[in-house]
């Protein structure tokens, strides 16, 4: 594929992949916290919420540069999180309710301001339109740097915090009977949520981001069985996730990037939910047919112990069709099975009889087992 | 405080002497340092509404406590305000004699189970280690001592078996005895337990209730938040009567009355039948002849006064 290649080896496409890995590795292990903490929603409120930030932090700047429209965004970020905690905290508000009225209205007002600057026709106000969806391609040099060193100083508070950051998601009560500052905490968790939005807007848009904190986790947690793993897996996922929609929206110019890399992750996380070992729909599915069919062989067993009993002989054979008639056609694999196990075997059919089945010593021994489980 | 009673033993047998009563002013300055828990007119209030309501409360060191009550009494409240955990709208809480915030170091807690997702990605050896990050401190991360130690825990829970299992893979009665044994790993003098035996089977409760008298006969104080009634008075051997207003404390056989149970549950306790209508504890002089009920809220100088009341109202019944 000579056209991958070369757009692999553009200068400005190495940049995009670069900041997607970055943006999918930081956003995956920040938001492994996020979701364990069931805060997933919070990101999509920092994310809505920076919109007027933006605008408000290009008109003041006037013009497109890097600096202004972060610190708009934070900033914008920062006032939607307090409402919401204020809203929770003295009105009747629910903490959903909170979120979704406080990412409205902020997101409302972020659409006015930027229809007003695009009517207005400012100079270089040219791109600020892919802050609502992402565009891969408007990465500079420059703005690589910054998301470096806002990975690095998120992935460093997360190696060096590690135990207090695992306790407060696990039991933030535990943490606080132990007399921690669990509120400094879970700021500096949420600040650096908030950084993590922030410098993925360009890339992702506003309307998407909450995305990339949610679904890379999500997907992790069905693989991992430690925090550990789905902290490294969620960042693995993201950045995966990332590099690959930049690709296809390289390659299809016009194509927004964020949907993309969106549409990627959330591939992911369904083949997650579905082909997981243990949490997977699949593997549940396999395992409640499984149990089923243990319990229906175990009652199978018990009678025909029962029926052997009473009959006076624990070598009496019971008949094919005295078996159906209480089981139904179930009864056939049912018997298979536990003839597999050595259970049971099947005795050739006599005159006037038609196939019969007897218990094994096995047989006798584990539906004598099962029966005396079954009394207590 | 001329004798400091170690053991629940010797509380019981200086009933006279009444440690857990208040002992006036002079001793304010040293917060009763002969009590493993102090409380003094300690009131907290979610909103408007007054959890709890001018509490003052006093366990002597060495007893296994229960705190028992209606739901929305307060018993939980009571244990996170001792853990610093819910703002104090008035009082003072002393632990050991000083200022709880002081005192956390050496007070283990137990949650309610119910409080935490199990589905948390983590084996419960590590849930267990979390009971030494308070030791640990900042940033520390704990090595090949700490596991050791809560494998050990985790043995005297009988559950170490199960340390490298997931959480969520884990019965209720067997996230119960982790939480157990992370509680043990803190090493704490005084504990606090949110319903240890909700919701689990009947041999996890043994278990637990073993390994809490094993706590009191060590010395620790263990104080324990209960809701079955009819075990109260065979598990433990003081009793903190609860419903906003502390209703009555002091030890099991002074307090575990009918009457006493039915002002702290109102009339919600008929089905109980074949408790004490009285208490049969030796009745403390200077309390004996206190006519008037009690009123709730100032208790432990008139458990015995609410014993006298309750043997004379009992024929009603």
């Amino acid at each position: 594929m000579p056209e991958l290649w070369e757009i692999l080896t553009d200068f400005t496409v190495r940049n995009a992949l670069l900041g997607a890995a970055l943006l999918g590795v930081l956003s995956g292990v920040l938001g492994t916290f996020a979701v364990l903490r069931e805060q997933s929603l919070l990101g999509d409120a920092l994310s809505h919420a920076a919109l007027p930030g933006i605008c408000i932090g290009f008109l003041i700047a006037g013009g497109r540069h890097l600096w202004p429209l972060v610190l708009g965004a934070l900033a914008a970020g920062a006032a939607a999180a307090l409402l919401v905690l204020l809203l929770t905290n003295h009105s009747r508000l629910k903490p959903d309710a909170s979120v979704g009225a406080v990412l409205s209205t902020f997101f409302a007002i972020g659409t006015v301001l930027l229809t007003y600057i695009q009517n207005r026709q400012l100079p270089g106000q040219a791109g600020l339109d892919s802050f609502l969806f992402g565009q891969a391609a408007a990465i500079l040099p420059a703005d690589l740097g910054v998301m470096a060193a806002v990975a690095a100083l998120g992935l460093g508070l997360v190696a060096i915090f590690w135990k207090e950051f695992k306790l407060i998601a696990f039991d933030p009560g535990f943490a606080r009977s132990l007399g921690w500052r669990v509120s400094l905490l879970e700021a500096l968790l949420t600040a650096m949520i908030a950084l993590a939005v922030v410098i993925g807007l360009q890339m992702v848009g506003v309307v998407l981001m909450v995305a990339m904190i949610i679904a890379p986790a999500a997907a992790a947690r069905q693989w991992a069985r430690r925090l550990e793993t789905m902290v490294v897996l969620a960042g693995v996922f993201g950045a995966a996730s990332g590099m690959l929609g930049t690709i296809v929206s390289l390659a299809r110019p016009g194509l927004a990037t964020g949907p993309l890399i969106v549409l990627a992750a959330t591939g992911v996380t369904v083949v997650s939910l579905v082909f997981a070992p243990q949490r997977g729909v699949l593997w549940q599915a396999v395992q409640r047919r499984r149990t089923r069919a243990a319990i229906e062989g175990g009652r199978v067993l018990v009678d025909l112990l029962q029926l052997a009993r009473a009959h006076g002989d624990e070598a009496f054979a019971t008949e094919q069709g005295m078996i159906d008639a209480v089981y139904g056609a179930d009864a056939q694999p049912v018997l298979r099975q536990l003839e597999k196990q050595g259970l049971v075997k099947p005795l050739p059919p006599q005159l006037g009889k038609g196939q019969q089945w007897q218990l094994t010593s096995a047989g006798q021994a584990e539906a004598q087992r099962l029966l005396e489980k079954r009394e207590e | 405080m001329l004798q400091q009673p170690t053991r629940h033993q010797a509380a019981r047998d200086q009933v006279a002497y009444a440690p857990w009563e208040r002992s006036g002013g002079a001793n304010q300055a040293m917060h009763e340092p002969s009590l493993a828990l102090h409380i003094e007119d300690l009131t907290v209030s979610y909103g408007y509404r007054p959890v709890l309501w001018d509490i003052d409360l006093d366990i002597p060191p060495g007893v296994l406590g229960a705190v028992v009550g209606p739901n929305g009494a307060g018993k939980s409240t009571l244990i996170k305000a001792v853990l610093g955990m819910v703002p104090i709208a008035a009082g003072h809480i002393y632990v050991f004699g000083r200022p709880h915030r002081e005192q956390l170091r050496r007070i283990g807690y137990v949650p309610q189970r119910t409080s935490v997702d199990w589905d948390f990605p983590t084996t419960a050896l590590d849930v267990v280690m979390m009971g030494l990050y308070g030791q640990l401190g900042w940033i520390r991360r704990p090595g090949r001592a700490e596991r050791e130690k809560a494998w050990q825990a985790l043995k005297q829970v009988g559950m170490e078996r199960f340390a490298d299992r997931q959480i969520s893979q884990l019965s209720g009665g067997q996230q119960q005895r982790v939480f157990l044994a992370r509680a043990l790993v803190q090493d704490a003098d005084l504990y606090l337990m949110d319903e240890p035996m909700a919701g689990v089977d009947a041999t996890t409760e043994r278990h637990i209730i073993e390994l809490l008298k094993e706590l009191r006969n060590r010395g620790k104080t263990v104080l324990v938040v209960h809701h079955d009634l009819q075990t109260v008075p065979h598990y433990f051997d003081w009793l903190v009567l609860l419903n906003v207003r502390i209703i009555a404390q002091g030890p099991m056989s002074q307090v575990y009355t009918l009457e006493n149970l039915r002002r702290a549950y109102g009339g919600q306790i008929l089905l109980l039948q074949g408790l004490p209508a009285a208490g049969h504890g030796d009745t403390p002089p200077g309390a004996a002849g206190a006519g008037a009920p009690a009123e709730a809220g100032d208790s432990g100088t008139n458990t015995a006064s609410q014993a006298t009341a309750t043997r004379t109202l009992s024929p009603e019944r």
